[in-house]
């Protein structure tokens, strides 16, 4: 029997193969939440780099290029590599490696191998110089016209993303290139595979982060066309919170259930309130001061004796700025126990991973969804950034506004379409929560 | 939309009286607007059947086709629409003026034309009859005037630019209205030049909710268009064509057709005036201070593009390329923003959005080191601090860049941010504006005490690498697309 | 009393307004609201209640000059047994058609009840699909039925069926353009929906006959007029998204019974016709019996449902006639007079409103300082 593991390798293995020997000029790999798209890119990087080639990277915002820098220099002592950035950027200081240079100008770092940068300042790159080899990571979050910008500068690329997360945004009504197949709106990947339907996409099998309990929601409500397992199996990650005596609360014992269960749902009593609601920010700063109080520790592959939950490994995911604001406020006056937990929107926790994750649901105590909203890729990035549990906060009320919901979008001739619908992958998961449901008194 | 507008509307219902929604009014009106009501054939595609254009309420012209089913009858509307529209195109191109002093200096025409239609939809009838007029051959079988490719490339032009959030080319009265006022219904009903129009200006005696209720009666107001009323179309359109199609002389048809005109004038008539009212109520608000700048960049727009058509330029493509479309999209995103950001700093209505939304925050000077100097990579470099204390609640954290609409957007950092028993202190370092010494110009750094605002919003610009040209579109957009030039097909491209 | 018959009292003597693919489609314009859920079930003709409360309707009004040249562009299409189909289906989206069989499905003459057509049509697709004749057969103008809340509702669309290899494409005939290959996205979408409807349909019909419903495929043919001519052009339409929405509305739809039972036993909606079909009864008392029903009105039922106008009345002074971005900014405040009230300090919020008023006060004073300073 192949372990998680052997099927990872052989499928890395497929892919290396893929792009290197192919002669593919574009190769495409679909990874769902914590499958090693990073590691994937920094060991193709590596990989090829140290047999000799120059290897561009393309991620999308600095973090990752960062984390991405000291991925690859670490694994290539003595290689110089090279950190393109906009001018005045302070990269901080774990990427300031001895083989790491930084520069604004590509052409001040012509004896890296590898030159990692944001896809907005590879679209400013004025060189004679091309790359062999390129890797892009987050590619569905870049827009196919940054893609446009950057391909003259590279041979063969490899494009490497989560198709279930959000896609990329433009205030623009984009009516006039609905159809197209270079519509600029769309994702890279998208116009990418449109115009080229030859390249089949590669998928990574197993998920690395997502515990046993959250791998079947997250693929049926997000990824319906994917397989992938978990890395670990059921009884490897477990979560535990001492018992409280007297006094347990409604967060207390959302808390238990989602420790147990790996999801809670703490649900308010129906209401239609502003999206800053006092009550449900007050309860989900709640859910994530009291996981720290009450000393919840993980157990897990990478701590098999189990360890503190602490700050830094707990994120509240909410759709909107003013939300994480008011989350923030809360939090802060809840005093230093909550110094370190990442608040933060859908938007700007892609890619990251936390050991639990709080979420305010983005439809509660709405009256109606908008398209914005019922976006899968919002509640896809929400759902899928924990190792052990996820609690979600929100009103009652949320299935019958789903249900009330119009489905009148409009519609395109050969415009792109994607699944899951945002009200099936919706409806998925609130199925999903009804069952891990407690309910807060008024 | 955004708590303001949702405020202004609930308070435009409750006193039955339209709202301000910004102090200023953001566009240019030109001296001399021109403007068209059209009108179409029902279930054709775009169809003309009249039009009333020009640049004088009292004195319209009147086109109406004489058999709109006809093909020729389409190709003389647009020339009889291009003798009205060329002319002031061309008129405005002549007269010029250079950009300012010295060798580098352009030429910029002093006026340019504005255009204005009822409606959203008049915008789709420009764009759409520039699209049927712009690939026609000027020789050959099926030539056209070269007037009437020459409105289809203009037309095409104009509509293009009314898709600009800072448009002043191509405007929809609806849509300008709406930017300046609220009214006590919905976004919808607004759509509806003449239900608008009664919050704003309700027929002499009569009340806001007597006359919104007669706008919406298509029998006493007619449609803006360019659809017609349905009814009318049954009851008086429908004969009228057929008697024209069936008139056995000249004469008859004469008669029949002078008819028809009377019929449409009529339906035309009061959605003419109600534009023309329109336009002289947004020309009593007061104009925002950066409106002669943005109106100055539209004059460059249409300058260049006058030489490019006077230079034999080819008629638009029917869809962008690759290349044009990303290009296109940049722009669309570049100069929303700058508009966004020059809303904001010009208007304190908007910039309360911004407020309220947490994008700035407003508050008063509570402490100033006017002179602080930090060392920078060869010397040290003037950065003055500023604490402000404010209520605002902002979601704006420390590293922000932040700007000062009263300063020219001059640019801060937020240093940090402390909560305090009524609010918060925003403490920020300044970076530019003050010039170039070390000591800063007088009034470029705020003094203890002042009233202060703050935004996130600005104009970005970015510079990248070139577009591709259609030549240039790499493999993943498709390569090259085949050629553009307007074909045989398209000049003989069937009308009916 | 059955449903049925409650649903028969409720429409009185009025004739019933059956479902068809419009109706049904336009059901996903606004799938909560009880009123249109109700009135559609029992058959009622909305517009016919508007114009008893003498509100008047603008839609579902098409120019009789639009009706003419739609009926003249598919007249041209269907000529000669779908000769230019034909064309299209090879041409433009690429099946393999050599020649077809033509089965005319319209009704025989006028005394062609729409049972009888319904069971013909049945049998010929029915036919058809258990056959392995690779010969493509065209179905012209075939009675289909769905079943809504429990009711068989007979659809009479105006298509074609087309059938090829294992496979039935339906074939929906448009009068808007196609323009530079592209078209109005409102209109592609209501043709979208309708579509769905009718794949729905014949699924149904193929699983009630024990055969396979995926035969009926996801993709339609979208036939329009290119360009500024009459020429005909066909798409083929994506309709997955359309069909999983509608699916959803049917499976969820608020029970007919359930919503019955919410109701005053002896209720009506009889506009009580006289002989010339105008309405006798009492406005303000129909008025009552239809506000007895709760609607949930919005400014998009304008353009999409005959109460909309009736509906809009009944809220005048309520927060959604201004519009759901409205509705939302003020969260959750349902009187108009209540958010100024509350915004200008003139009311006290209640314990759920400190939050909103708190929201609504600040805005208020900053517009009126904004305004103030220039005044």
């Amino acid at each position: 029997m192949t372990t998680p593991h052997d099927r990872a390798e052989i499928k890395t293995a497929q892919i290396l193969t893929a792009f290197t020997d192919g002669g593919h000029r574009g190769v495409v790999v679909d990874s769902p939440p914590g499958a090693g798209k990073s590691t994937l890119v920094g060991r193709v990087g590596t990989e090829i780099a140290a047999a000799g080639d120059p290897v561009a990277v393309v991620a999308q915002t600095n973090a990752q290029v960062d984390d991405l820098v000291v991925k690859i220099a670490n694994r290539l002592p003595g290689l110089p590599v090279g950190r393109l950035s906009r001018d005045g950027y302070q990269p901080p200081p774990t990427v300031l490696l001895p083989n790491v240079q930084v520069a604004s100008r590509v052409d001040d770092l012509p004896d890296c191998r590898v030159v990692v940068g944001t896809a907005a300042k590879w679209a400013q790159v004025q060189t004679a110089r091309t790359w062999p080899w390129a890797i892009v990571d987050e590619a569905y979050q870049m827009r196919s016209d940054m893609l446009l910008l950057i391909v003259p500068l590279f041979e063969q690329m490899l494009l490497v993303g989560d198709p279930g997360q959000l896609d990329p945004f433009s205030p623009i009504d984009g009516e006039r290139w609905a159809g197209l197949p270079w519509d600029p709106m769309q994702s890279a990947v998208a116009v990418l595979l449109r115009n080229n339907p030859h390249i089949v996409p590669h998928e990574l099998p197993v998920t690395w982060r997502l515990p046993a309990s959250a791998t079947r929601l997250v693929q049926t409500a997000f990824y319906p066309f994917s397989q992938f397992a978990p890395g670990t199996h059921d009884g490897e990650r477990a979560t535990h919170v001492p018992t409280v005596g007297i006094r347990r609360t409604a967060v207390d014992e959302v808390i238990d259930l989602a420790a147990g269960s790996g999801w809670g749902f703490l649900e308010l009593p129906h209401r239609n309130t502003l999206r800053t609601d006092a009550e449900t920010v007050a309860a989900t700063a709640d859910v994530a001061v009291r996981l720290l109080q009450r000393g919840t520790e993980t157990r897990c592959e990478q701590a098999p004796g189990g360890r503190r939950l602490t700050a830094a490994r707990i994120a509240v995911g909410a759709a909107h700025r003013d939300q994480v604001a008011a989350i923030t406020r809360a939090l802060r006056a809840r005093g230093e126990i909550a110094d370190g937990i990442r608040v933060d929107t859908a938007n700007r926790l892609q890619g990251a991973e936390f050991d639990i994750t709080v979420i305010l649901h983005p439809l509660s105590g709405r009256i109606d969804a908008t398209p914005f909203h019922l976006t899968p890729g919002r509640l896809c990035v929400l759902t899928s950034r924990h190792r052990h549990a996820c609690i979600v906060v929100g009103r009652r009320g949320i299935p019958e506004l789903l249900d009330a919901h119009p489905g009148t979008e409009p519609v395109h001739l050969k415009g792109f379409i994607k699944f899951p619908d945002g009200w099936e992958a919706n409806q998925a998961v609130l199925a999903h929560l009804a069952n891990h449901r407690v309910s807060a008194p008024h | 939309m955004t708590i303001l507008t949702s405020l202004a509307k609930a308070l435009a219902a409750y006193s039955m009286t339209p709202q301000q929604l910004t102090v200023y009014r953001h566009l240019h009106i030109s001296s001399k607007p021109i403007v068209i009501v059209p009108l179409t054939l029902a279930g054709e595609t775009n169809a003309p059947l009249a039009a009333m254009v020009g640049p004088d309420r009292a004195r319209p012209t009147l086109i109406v086709t004489r058999q709109p089913r006809n093909r020729a009858e389409r190709i003389e509307f647009a020339g009889r629409l291009a003798s009205e529209l060329l002319f002031p195109i061309e008129t405005a191109a002549q007269q010029t003026q250079a950009t300012g002093p010295g060798p580098n200096a352009r030429l910029r025409v002093v006026d340019a034309p504005q255009l204005w239609v009822p409606n959203p939809a008049g915008i789709e009838f420009i764009r759409t009859l520039g699209r049927m007029t712009r690939l026609r051959f000027i020789e050959g079988p099926w030539a056209v005037p070269k007037k009437v490719r020459d409105l289809g490339i203009w037309l095409t032009w104009f509509a293009e630019q009314a898709e600009f959030a800072d448009t002043g080319a191509l405007i929809a009265a609806t849509q300008a209205i709406a930017a300046v006022w609220a009214t006590g219904q919905s976004d919808l009903e607004d759509g509806n030049l003449a239900a608008q129009m009664a919050w704003l200006a309700p027929p002499e005696g009569m009340d806001v909710a007597a006359a919104v209720s007669r706008a919406e009666n298509p029998q006493l107001c007619p449609p803006a268009g360019p659809s017609t009323d349905p009814t009318f179309d049954r009851l008086f359109l429908e004969p009228a064509l057929r008697d024209l199609a069936t008139a056995r002389n000249p004469a008859a048809h004469n008669a029949v057709h002078r008819r028809l005109t009377a019929m449409l004038e009529e339906q035309m008539r009061p959605t003419w005036e109600l534009t023309w009212t329109a336009i002289d109520l947004l020309r009593d608000v007061p104009e925002a201070p950066r409106v002669p700048k943005r109106w100055e960049q539209q004059r460059d727009r249409f300058t260049s593009f006058h030489r490019y058509v006077a230079d034999g330029g080819r008629p638009q493509a029917k869809r962008d390329s690759a290349g044009r479309s990303a290009q296109r999209l940049a722009e669309l995103e570049q100069r929303m923003a700058a508009f966004e950001a020059q809303r904001a700093y010009d208007d304190p209505l908007v910039i309360a959005d911004h407020r309220l939304t947490g994008e700035a925050f407003a508050g008063q000077v509570v402490d100033v080191d006017p002179a602080r100097r930090v060392p920078g990579l060869r010397r040290n470099m003037l950065r003055p601090l500023v604490t402000v204390a404010t209520g605002d609640q902002t979601h704006l954290d420390v590293g922000q860049h932040v700007y000062d609409p009263a300063r020219n957007g001059q640019q801060a950092v937020i240093e940090s941010v402390t909560e305090t028993e009524d609010g918060w202190r925003i403490e920020l370092e300044l970076h530019n504006q003050m010039g170039s010494g070390l000591t800063a110009k007088p009034g470029s750094v705020p003094t203890l005490g002042e009233d202060v605002t703050y935004t996130s919003v600005t104009e970005t610009f970015v510079r990248r690498r070139p577009w591709p040209t259609r030549d240039e579109t790499p493999w993943t957009h498709g390569g090259p697309p085949p050629d553009s030039t307007p074909v045989v097909e398209d000049a003989a491209e069937d009308w009916s | 009393m059955s449903v049925d018959e409650r649903l028969n009292a409720l429409r009185g003597t009025a004739p019933r307004k059956p479902h068809n693919a419009r109706t049904l489609a336009a059901l996903a314009a606004n799938p909560g609201c009880r009123r249109r859920t109700l009135l559609d079930a029992a058959g009622i003709d909305k517009g016919q209640i508007a114009q008893g409360l003498g509100v008047r309707i603008s839609i579902g009004q098409m120019s009789s000059i639009a009706i003419a040249r739609g009926k003249g562009f598919e007249a041209k299409v269907k000529a000669d047994g779908c000769a230019e189909l034909l064309r299209l289906l090879r041409e433009h989206i690429g099946l393999p058609v050599a020649e077809v069989h033509y089965h005319d499905l319209n009704p025989a003459d006028t005394d062609d009840r729409i049972t009888s057509r319904l069971r013909r049509s049945q049998r010929a697709l029915q036919a058809s699909a258990e056959s392995n004749e690779p010969t493509g057969t065209l179905f012209d103008h075939p009675i289909l039925q769905l079943t809504v809340n429990g009711v068989q509702v007979r659809i009479e669309p105006d298509l074609i069926a087309f059938k090829l290899g294992n496979q039935f494409f339906i074939v929906e005939i448009k009068s808007f353009a196609i323009l530079d290959g592209t078209a109005n996205s409102g209109k592609v979408a209501g043709a979208a929906q309708q579509s769905a409807v009718y794949v729905l349909a014949m699924r149904e019909m193929l699983q009630t006959a024990g055969l396979d419903p995926d035969m009926v495929s996801d993709q339609v043919v979208l036939v329009c007029p290119k360009d500024f001519s009459n020429h005909p052009v066909a798409e083929l339409l994506d309709v997955r998204k359309q069909l999983a929405t509608l699916k959803r509305q049917l499976d969820r739809m608020e029970s007919v019974e359930s919503l019955l039972r919410l109701l005053p036993p002896d209720l009506s909606f009889d506009p009580r016709l006289d002989a010339a079909g105008r309405p006798t009864r009492d406005p303000q008392e129909l008025a009552a019996a239809v506000y007895q029903v709760t609607a949930r009105y919005s400014p998009e039922c304008l353009d999409a449902c005959e109460l909309g106008g009736v509906c809009r009345a009944e809220a005048s002074g309520m927060v959604p006639v201004l519009g759901r971005v409205v509705r939302e900014d003020l969260g959750g405040i349902d009187s108009i007079k209540e958010a100024v009230e509350l915004a200008t300090g003139l009311r006290e919020p209640d314990a759920g409103q400190q939050q909103v008023a708190d929201l609504l006060r600040r805005a208020y004073g900053m517009r009126e300082t904004a305004l103030g300073a220039v005044r």
